[in-house]
C-alpha cells in the first residue's frame, strides 16, 4: 500500500508514540533537560485522554519529580483518599479484611483519586506550553528502520483508504517521522511495541507475558451513599478461587464513583464471559445498594499488563526505547502502574539527553531503570501475581507472607509458565456458565456499553482486526472453544451468526464497536488475531476515564 | 474573490451528550469538543474553490469563547488562509452572530459566504439566512452543489420534496450540509503550516455590535421515555391496531 | 392582535405541513392570519378559507412568486408584519429558507422547530438532534417562530369560511433565479422525510430478502431503511442505514422487521411517533421501546402483513 505513494518527512530528536503517563512524561522531562530538543507526541486518540482508561488510585511519586509545584499549576489531583477497604465477597455477603492487616503494597493514605485522562490532558498542556508538538488523531502505524536496522521513526497511518483498500477522493498519506530516538509508549500490548519485542528478541528469558482485561464504569450515585475519598477494592464472587481478579470501587468527586473490575486474561474456562462476570458483580447486595437509584454515565475496558518483573522485556534497542505499559511496567499487587509508567518516562528521557549529547548508548537506560524505586517495588511485588496459581486462599497466606513477613524479598522469584492464549480448555473440559440476564438498571447489554464509550471508526476503511487465518474461527475455534471471541471482547465485535435453521456459523467482525482494548489479540488461542492501527482518530472518546 | 467561511466548535457528533442534573443545560466540561461538521464542508468546498481558481484567499471565522481558535486553526490546518477570531459568549444567538458577520464582511468584502446549514448543538438553522437578509445578497440555503458561471452561481438545494436549481448573483451566502462535498484530512505538514497562518482577534464591541441575548433559556431536559408497549398475538390483531388505535395507516 | 401563519403549499395544494402549523398556531392565538404566496394560487386560497380555525386568508397571486424564492417571499412578510404578534411558518426547508430572513430584518431572535407551545412567549423545541429538549423564552416584543408539524394534529379542514384579502406584489427582487426542480426519483418517499418507514436487520438473512420490505413498503407508501448489520452485511446499501452514524428519522410510523434493536439504530429512530417491532426473539431490546411488538419468525410475518394490508386496501398516504 505505501510503495506507490511518496511520503513527506518530518524530522524531530524525539518522537513518541502514545500521549499516556509514560511518553507525556518522557517529552517533559526531555524539554526541561534540553529545551532546545526538538519533541514531538503522536497519539491515536482523537484527542488527548480519548483512550485513556485506569481506576486510578494515584501515587504521586513520579510527578513530584516531574513537576514539583503540581499542585500550584493546577494538576487535576484533589481528591484525597480518606478511607480503605478490602472485601472478600461470597454469594451473598461480604467480609471485610481489617485495613490494618493488609500489606503496606495495598496502603493508600498518601495516594489520590484521579482521572487519568484529566491528567493527561493537563500533563500535555504542560507539554505543549513547554514546546513539545502534540499530534492528536494521527496514529503511529508503521515502524521504520535504517539501514543498519536500527529504528529510524515511525510512519503514521495513511487516511482515506476504503474497505476495499483503495484510496478515497480524499486520500492522505502518511508521514514519516524521522528521529534520533523514537520512545514507544502505546500502553499495553501495543502493536508496534509487539513488533519490536519480536524483531529485537526483548523477550528473550523472560516469562511469558501475563494480562489482564480491566472494566470501568463511572456512576453518579445518591449523595447519602457516597463518601468521597472511599477505596474499596474485593476478591471472591463471582470469580472461582482459579481465575484471577477482583474489583475496584473509588469514591471521586461530583458524587461520582469509578466502580471496575479486572480478571486475569490467564482464565481458562472457554465460557467465560468477563464482561459479564463485571455486570453480575454489580447485583451483589454491597455493591447493588450503592448503585440503586444512581445512573452509569460511563463505560470502557482496556486490558492491563500483569507479568510484573519476570516478564518485563528489556526496554532499549538500538534507535528506541520500550516504556510504560507498552513494556509492562504496571505493579499488579499496588493496582498501580501510572506512577511507574510516568517513572519510565523520566528515565528514558534522561537516557535520551545523555545519548544525544555525550554520545552514551541507550542501554544505559538499564541501569538506570534497575536502580530506580519503579524497579524496586516491582521487584518486591514480583510473587505476587504468580502466586494466584495455587488457587485464591493459598494465595493470600502466600501473599500475606511474602509481602508482610519478608516485605517482598522472598529468596526465589516465581515464574510464570505459561502465555494467557494458551490457557484455555477446550469445551469438553468445562462447563458452561449461565449468566443472568441484563436488568437495565445495575446491569446493561454490550451494545449499550459500546454506545456510553463513543467509540467511532469511519464505516469505509479497512478492517484493523487481521486474521492470519480467516477460516479458524469457524473451521477450529467453534468446536474447540465455542469461538471464545463472542465473549471475551468486551465490545460485542466478534459474533458467530447462523441461518434461520441454525446452521451455516459465519463469524462476524464489526470493526466499528473495537474499544482498543487488545484483548483479542492477547487472548486469541492461537494467536490468529493480529489488532492494528485503524484510521487516526477512531476508537473510544472517553470523557473522564 | 475572497471566500469567508465560519466555523463553530460544538461538542462532538460521537459524543452522548448528558444534560447537567441542574437542568440548566447540557454538559460541556472535560467533553470532546470538534468543528460543526457541515462546516467542514464548507472549509472543504472553499477550498475546493480557491483551488480551481475563481478565489486567491479563504478566511476562516469563528465567534466563541477562546477555544473557539482551535476550530480556526482546524480551517487553517485544512488549507484555509487566514482566520478571524471574535470573541464572545459561547451561548451567542444566530440574531447577533450575523450581525457579527455583516461587520466583519464590510472590511473584508468576501463575495462568497460558504456556512454549514445549522450547529449540531443549537439545530436553529439561521444564521445564514438571516446574513444573507442583512446584507441583501442572494441566497442558496442547503446546498448539495455548487457550479460557478461567468457572473453568477447555480446551486442545487435540498429540499423536501427532492432537489431545486437556482441561479444566484454574486455576491452571496450558502448553506450546506454533508452531502456537498467530502471534507480532507489536516495532514501533519498543514498542521504546522497552519500554527503560522494569522488569526486576527477581535471583540464585540470593536465591531460595534449588540449582542444581547432575546432569547432565555429556562430549562433543559431529557426527552420523555417511552411507554412500554404491547405484545400483539399476531398480524391481524398488529394490523388492526395501526389502523384504528394508533391510525397511522 | 392577530398572528401570521405563512402557508406552505404548492400553488395547488396546502402540504400537510401547514395544517399541523395551523393547529399550532391556534395554541397562541384565535385570531389567525394565513398567508398564501404563489402564482395561479386560488384553489390554494379557497382550501385555506374552509379550515374553520383560519380567521383569515391574504393571498398574494402573482407570476413572480410561483416559485417562492427567499428573496421574494419574505419582503412581502416584512411590509406587513407591523400587525402581527407573532409571525409563524412549518419547520420545513420551505419554512427555513425564508422565516430567518424575515426574523434579521424585524431584528428578532426567532424561535426554532418548536414542538410544544407553553405560552405566547415559552416555547420547547429540541437541541442536539432531539437529544435534548429546551424550554425558552422570548423577550422581543414580536415573535417569529418555525413549527415541526410533526408535534402537532393537522387542523379539521372542512366547515370553514375566512374572508380572502388579495394583496399586492412588491418590486420584483433580481438576486435570484429559479432553474428548475427534480422531484424524488424513487417512487418511494425520501427516508428523512417520509411518514411511514419499514427497515429491516440482519434477520432478513440476504440481500434477496430484503425484496419482501420493498414490497410491504410499496404497500404502505413507505420509505425503506436498513440497520447497519443490514448494511454491513451487504443487504443494502449504506443511504438505507437508520441509526447514529446514518439517518435520523422521525415517521409517524416506524415498522423494525428482524432487527434486534441495538442502541446505535435507536438513536436513529426513537422518536418515530409509533413503533412497530417484528422479531422472533422476544429479548430483543428493540421490543423495550416498541408500541406494538410481535414475536413471530419475519418469514411467516411479512406475507401474513402483506395479505393483511391489501384487505385494508385505504392505506393514508
Amino acid at each position: 500500500m505505501s510503495n506507490d505513494v511518496k511520503h513527506e518527512v518530518m524530522e524531530y530528536d524525539v518522537v513518541i508514540v502514545g500521549a499516556g503517563p509514560a511518553g507525556l512524561a518522557t517529552a517533559l522531562k526531555l524539554k526541561k533537560l534540553n529545551k532546545d530538543l526538538s519533541v514531538c507526541v503522536l497519539e491515536k486518540g482523537a484527542e488527548i485522554g480519548a483512550h485513556i482508561l485506569s481506576g486510578n488510585v494515584f501515587e504521586t511519586r513520579a510527578l513530584d519529580e516531574l513537576i514539583p509545584d503540581w499542585k500550584e499549576k493546577g494538576a487535576p489531583i484533589k481528591t484525597k483518599v480518606t478511607k480503605e477497604k478490602f472485601l472478600f465477597l461470597n454469594k451473598k455477603s461480604s467480609f471485610s479484611w481489617p485495613t490494618f492487616l493488609l500489606p503496606s503494597i495495598q496502603k493508600n493514605h498518601n495516594n489520590y483519586i484521579i482521572s487519568l485522562a484529566n491528567l493527561c490532558r493537563w500533563l500535555a498542556k504542560q507539554a505543549e506550553s513547554a514546546g513539545v508538538e502534540i499530534f492528536p488523531g494521527f496514529a503511529g502505524s508503521e515502524i521504520l528502520y535504517n539501514d543498519d536496522l536500527s529504528v529510524q521513526g515511525v510512519k503514521t497511518g495513511d487516511m482515506g483508504i476504503d474497505k476495499n483498500n483503495n484510496k478515497r477522493d480524499n486520500f492522505e498519506p502518511g508521514i514519516e517521522i524521522h528521529a534520533k530516538v523514537t520512545v514507544f509508549a502505546e500502553g499495553c500490548r501495543g502493536h508496534l511495541g509487539k513488533q519490536l519485542i519480536k524483531k529485537f528478541q526483548l523477550d528473550k528469558n523472560r516469562s511469558p507475558q501475563q494480562y489482564g482485561i480491566g472494566f470501568k464504569e463511572i456512576w453518579e450515585i445518591d449523595s447519602t451513599k457516597h463518601q468521597e475519598g472511599l477505596v474499596m477494592h474485593s476478591v471472591g464472587w463471582p470469580l472461582d478461587n482459579k481465575t484471577y481478579g477482583g474489583s475496584f470501587c473509588y469514591h471521586a468527586e461530583n458524587n461520582q464513583v469509578y466502580l471496575g473490575y479486572v480478571i486475569g486474561l490467564d482464565y481458562s474456562n472457554p465460557y467465560l464471559s468477563p464482561y459479564d462476570e463485571f455486570q453480575r458483580f454489580k447485583t451483589h447486595v454491597t455493591i447493588s445498594k450503592m448503585l440503586i437509584g444512581g445512573k452509569r454515565i460511563a463505560y470502557g475496558a482496556r486490558a492491563l499488563i500483569e507479568g510484573g518483573i519476570q516478564s518485563l522485556p528489556k526496554m532499549f534497542m538500538p534507535g528506541a526505547l520500550l516504556i510504560g505499559c507498552d513494556a509492562g511496567t504496571l505493579n499488579m499487587p499496588k493496582i498501580k502502574g501510572s506512577h511507574t509508567a510516568m517513572k519510565s518516562g523520566i528515565l528514558a528521557a534522561e537516557t535520551i539527553y545523555e545519548h544525544l549529547t555525550y554520545k552514551k548508548d541507550l542501554s544505559i537506560y538499564e541501569k538506570k531503570f534497575v536502580n530506580s524505586w519503579a524497579y524496586k517495588e516491582l521487584y518486591s511485588a514480583r510473587n505476587v501475581k504468580p502466586s494466584f496459581k495455587f488457587g485464591l486462599i493459598p494465595a493470600i497466606i502466600f501473599t500475606g507472607i511474602d509481602q508482610i513477613l519478608f516485605r517482598g524479598y522472598l529468596p526465589f522469584t516465581l515464574k510464570h509458565k505459561h502465555s494467557d492464549h494458551e490457557s484455555l480448555l477446550p469445551v469438553n473440559k468445562k462447563l458452561k456458565i449461565e449468566y443472568p440476564k441484563y436488568d437495565g438498571v445495575l446491569t446493561f447489554d454490550k451494545t449499550s456499553s459500546v454506545f456510553l464509550t463513543g467509540t467511532f471508526h469511519s464505516e469505509n476503511q479497512p478492517v484493523h482486526l487481521h486474521l492470519k487465518d480467516p477460516n479458524l474461527p469457524i473451521s477450529y475455534n467453534l468446536a474447540k472453544y465455542d469461538e471464545p471471541a463472542q465473549r471475551y471482547c468486551p465490545a460485542g465485535v466478534y459474533e458467530v451468526q447462523r441461518d434461520r435453521e441454525g446452521l451455516n456459523p459465519k463469524f462476524v467482525i464489526n470493526a466499528q464497536n473495537c474499544i482498543h482494548c487488545k484483548t483479542c489479540d492477547i487472548k486469541e488461542p492461537s494467536q490468529n488475531i493480529n489488532w492494528v492501527t485503524p484510521e487516526g482518530s477512531g476508537g473510544p472518546n472517553y470523557a473522564n476515564m | 474573490m475572497k471566500i469567508l467561511v465560519t466555523v463553530k466548535r460544538v461538542v462532538d457528533y460521537n459524543v452522548q451528550i448528558r444534560i447537567k442534573p441542574d437542568g440548566t443545560g447540557v454538559e460541556t466540561e472535560n467533553i470532546k469538543m470538534s468543528m460543526n461538521p457541515p462546516d467542514e464542508n464548507a472549509v472543504e468546498e472553499a477550498l475546493r474553490i480557491k483551488e480551481s481558481g475563481k478565489a486567491e484567499e479563504v478566511i476562516a471565522v469563528s465567534i466563541g469563547e477562546e477555544k473557539a481558535k482551535e476550530t480556526i486553526r482546524t480551517a487553517l490546518a485544512m488549507g484555509a488562509d487566514r482566520g478571524i477570531y471574535v470573541k464572545a459568549d459561547s451561548n451567542i444567538e444566530p440574531l447577533a452572530v450575523s450581525k457579527i458577520l455583516k461587520a466583519i464582511v464590510e472590511k473584508e468584502k468576501p463575495e462568497l459566504i460558504i456556512m454549514g446549514k445549522q450547529a449540531i448543538d443549537d439545530d436553529c438553522n439561521q444564521t445564514g439566512q438571516m446574513l444573507s437578509s442583512i446584507l441583501d445578497w442572494s441566497q442558496g440555503a442547503f446546498i448539495s452543489e455548487i457550479k460557478f458561471k461567468d457572473n453568477h452561481i447555480e446551486v442545487t438545494r435540498e429540499v423536501d420534496e427532492g432537489l431545486e436549481m437556482l441561479k444566484l448573483k454574486l455576491p452571496a451566502v450558502v448553506t450546506c450540509d454533508l452531502r456537498l462535498n467530502e471534507p480532507r484530512y489536516a495532514s501533519l505538514p498543514n498542521i504546522m503550516k497552519a500554527k503560522k497562518k494569522p488569526i486576527d482577534q477581535m471583540t464585540v464591541d470593536e465591531l460595534g455590535v449588540d449582542v444581547a441575548p432575546r432569547i432565555k433559556q429556562l430549562k433543559v431536559i431529557e426527552p420523555p421515555k417511552r411507554e412500554k408497549g404491547i405484545m400483539v398475538k399476531d398480524v391481524a390483531e398488529l394490523v388492526q391496531k395501526l389502523k384504528h388505535e394508533a391510525k397511522v395507516i | 392582535m392577530s398572528i401570521l401563519l405563512l402557508a406552505e403549499h404548492n400553488n395547488k395544494n396546502i402540504m400537510s405541513s401547514t395544517l399541523n402549523s395551523i393547529t399550532a398556531a391556534k395554541e397562541i392565538n384565535d385570531d389567525l392570519h394565513v398567508l398564501v404566496v404563489g402564482y395561479k394560487n386560488d384553489s390554494v386560497a379557497k382550501d385555506l378559507s374552509s379550515i374553520p380555525l383560519v380567521k383569515k386568508v391574504l393571498q398574494l397571486d402573482s407570476s413572480e412568486y410561483e416559485n417562492q424564492l427567499a428573496e421574494s417571499v419574505s419582503p412581502v412578510i416584512i411590509n406587513i408584519a407591523d400587525q402581527y404578534s407573532h409571525i409563524l411558518a412549518p419547520a420545513t426547508t420551505f419554512g427555513k429558507n425564508i422565516m430567518p430572513r424575515v426574523a434579521a430584518i424585524l431584528d428578532i431572535s426567532q424561535v426554532s422547530d418548536i414542538v410544544k407551545i407553553e405560552s405566547g412567549d415559552t416555547f420547547i423545541r429540541p437541541i442536539y438532534a432531539g437529544n435534548a429538549l429546551a424550554t425558552i423564552k422570548s423577550m422581543d416584543v414580536k415573535k417569529i417562530i418555525t413549527i415541526r408539524p410533526t408535534s402537532f394534529d393537522p387542523a379539521p379542514t372542512s366547515g370553514g369560511n375566512a374572508a380572502i384579502e388579495k394583496i399586492t406584489q412588491l418590486k420584483n427582487q433580481t438576486k435570484s433565479e429559479f432553474i428548475r426542480r427534480e422531484e424524488s426519483k424513487s417512487e418511494r418517499p425520501e427516508l428523512s422525510s417520509a411518514r411511514v418507514v419499514i427497515s429491516g436487520g440482519r434477520g432478513l438473512q440476504s440481500s434477496e430478502n430484503f425484496s419482501m420490505i420493498n414490497d410491504l413498503a410499496d404497500k404502505l407508501n413507505a420509505a425503506v431503511g436498513a440497520s447497519r448489520a443490514a448494511v454491513d452485511a451487504g443487504y443494502v446499501s449504506n443511504d438505507y442505514q437508520v441509526g447514529q452514524t446514518g439517518k435520523v428519522v422521525v415517521p409517524d410510523l416506524y415498522i423494525a422487521v428482524g432487527i434486534s434493536g441495538a442502541i446505535q439504530h435507536l438513536a436513529g429512530m426513537k422518536e418515530s411517533k409509533v413503533i412497530v417491532a417484528i422479531n422472533k426473539d422476544e429479548e430483543a431490546p428493540i421490543f423495550n421501546i416498541a408500541d406494538y411488538g410481535l414475536k413471530a419468525d419475519l418469514f411467516e410475518a411479512l406475507p401474513k402483513l402483506s395479505a393483511e394490508l391489501d384487505k385494508l386496501n385505504t392505506i393514508q398516504k
